[in-house]
């Protein structure tokens, strides 16, 4: 596992995600590698985000010296908010999430399975302190869930499972995922690779995954 | 006459007492009260079970709160921070119990507080560890967890204006968790930066209306939570 793979890096993996926001979209992102989609949304296309501490109409990060201790997003770092943006609630951000109003969320992922579930919050370490934010609050009422994530971990352990090891953010939640080597999609046949990335060829990709794969490339995704 | 002006925070904070639940406004640094915090740490009560997105940073404000030993439980959402072991270290020794809650559930189990609803039911949470022991009731074939509401005693809260009736504006994402906790309170305290007389809000933006108010007092220049920590303030000092 120490031979190094071609593939897309962060940035690549957060463009190729951006491709499917479409023009109009409500959306949220999440910590990490999905707070980089913003900055690669195809030009001409108007999307509003949403950060779930009471922000619709979340603008970039502020020039140094112009952040608000006030106005800052869900990983409590400065933003600013765009013409047309509206404030509100704990509880009315979060009827937007679990109301079903919220069209696409990105998140990060630790492991996906095969039906959609997803573990994002907690390895079940004994000696873990337990956090969840707005995790299962997003996975259970945003519309169209997409994970981005590397394929394997560090060590190289498949992260697309036949089932999750971790404990649950939410069940058959995920629709599609963006990882360094391919675009996969959830199926009720399981993870259907619509995509490689460049120099990737399907049997390594089925090699890193601890499920198997169905070759969709050939077709219109 | 209605004047719900108290003098200072010691005041405002004056009757809270050991083994009292408490509602903290905030989310990270943004809406946290950090003058009634201290306050409240002034007058020493004991054994609180205290409501917050999260446990606060560095050694001010809520982690203060915590690290002085007050507080036997939190409910929250996220009890990690970057910059502070407060709560983790005392997690990890024992010394105080956590609940840990989705955010919307929090949100949600809070205004339904407020609003007079025992319980609802939600779909956050099937299939996972956090909703192991509830109830589970399917509606139009999908499963939905049954969650208690959540009051408290008092709620401490930062508003950016307030009038003497206890109409309430806020300032961007500092608004957060304060407007539904001023309804799920018995006693909802409110700091804040501007105090006016009644009929200077435009009713039109008030978003906290009086009713859900009981006392205000003016802190015109709140401490910053992050300068605080950046300069390794502890309080008390």
């Amino acid at each position: 596992m120490n031979e190094k793979l071609m593939g897309w890096n962060r940035e690549q993996m957060a463009q190729r995600a951006a491709v499917d926001i479409p023009d109009g979209a409500y959306v949220n992102l999440g910590i990490g590698i999905p707070e980089k989609v913003a900055r690669y949304v195809p030009e001409g296309r108007e999307v509003i985000y949403h950060t779930e501490n009471g922000l619709l109409g979340m603008g970039i990060s502020p020039e140094p010296g112009q952040e608000d201790p006030e106005l800052i997003n869900a990983g409590k770092k400065p933003i600013t908010a765009i013409p047309g943006a509206a404030y509100f609630h704990h509880a009315d951000s979060f009827a937007m999430i679990r109301g079903h109003h919220i069209d696409i969320c990105v998140l990060g992922a630790m492991q996906v399975a095969q039906n959609g579930d997803l573990a994002n919050w907690s390895t079940g370490a004994a000696d873990a302190i337990p956090a969840v934010g707005g995790a299962m609050d997003l996975v259970a009422g945003v519309k169209t869930i997409y994970v981005i994530t590397q394929h394997n971990t560090r060590d190289g352990s498949p992260k697309l499972l036949k089932k999750c090891s971790f404990p649950l953010t939410g069940q058959a939640v995920v629709s599609r995922i963006y990882t360094d080597l391919a675009v996969i999609n959830i199926t009720p046949q399981g993870f259907e690779v619509i995509e490689l990335a460049p120099g990737l060829d399907f049997d390594t990709v089925q090699q890193r995954t601890d499920a198997i794969l169905v070759n969709n490339l050939n077709k219109e995704s | 006459m209605i004047d719900k002006q108290v003098e200072s925070p010691s005041t405002a904070v004056a009757d809270i007492s050991d083994g009292s639940t408490v509602m903290v406004g905030g989310f990270g640094e943004a809406g946290s009260p950090i003058e009634l915090l201290h306050a409240l740490i002034d007058k020493g009560a004991m054994n609180l079970t205290v409501i917050n997105n999260n446990t606060g940073s560095g050694h001010v404000g809520l982690a203060a709160l915590i690290e002085n030993k007050q507080v036997s439980k939190m409910i929250c959402s996220f009890p990690r921070t970057a910059n502070s072991t407060v709560f983790p270290d005392l997690y990890r020794a024992g010394l105080i119990e956590l609940e840990l809650v989705p955010q919307g559930t929090l949100a949600e189990r809070i205004r339904a507080g407020g609003s007079g609803i025992p319980a609802f039911y939600t779909a956050t949470t099937v299939g996972t560890p956090l909703a192991e022991g509830k109830e589970i009731r399917t509606f139009d074939g999908r499963d939905y967890v049954m969650e208690y509401s959540l009051k408290a005693d008092f709620a401490l809260l930062k508003s950016y204006q307030a009038d003497s009736y206890g109409n309430l504006t806020f300032n961007k994402t500092a608004r957060n968790f304060a407007p539904i906790m001023a309804m799920a309170a018995t006693t909802t305290i409110v700091q804040t930066q501007r105090l006016v007389k009644a009929g200077d809000i435009n009713p039109e933006v008030v978003i906290t209306p009086g009713i859900f108010v009981d006392r205000i007092v003016e802190v015109k220049n709140p401490a910053q939570e992050s300068k605080l920590v950046a300069a390794a303030v502890s309080y008390p000092s």
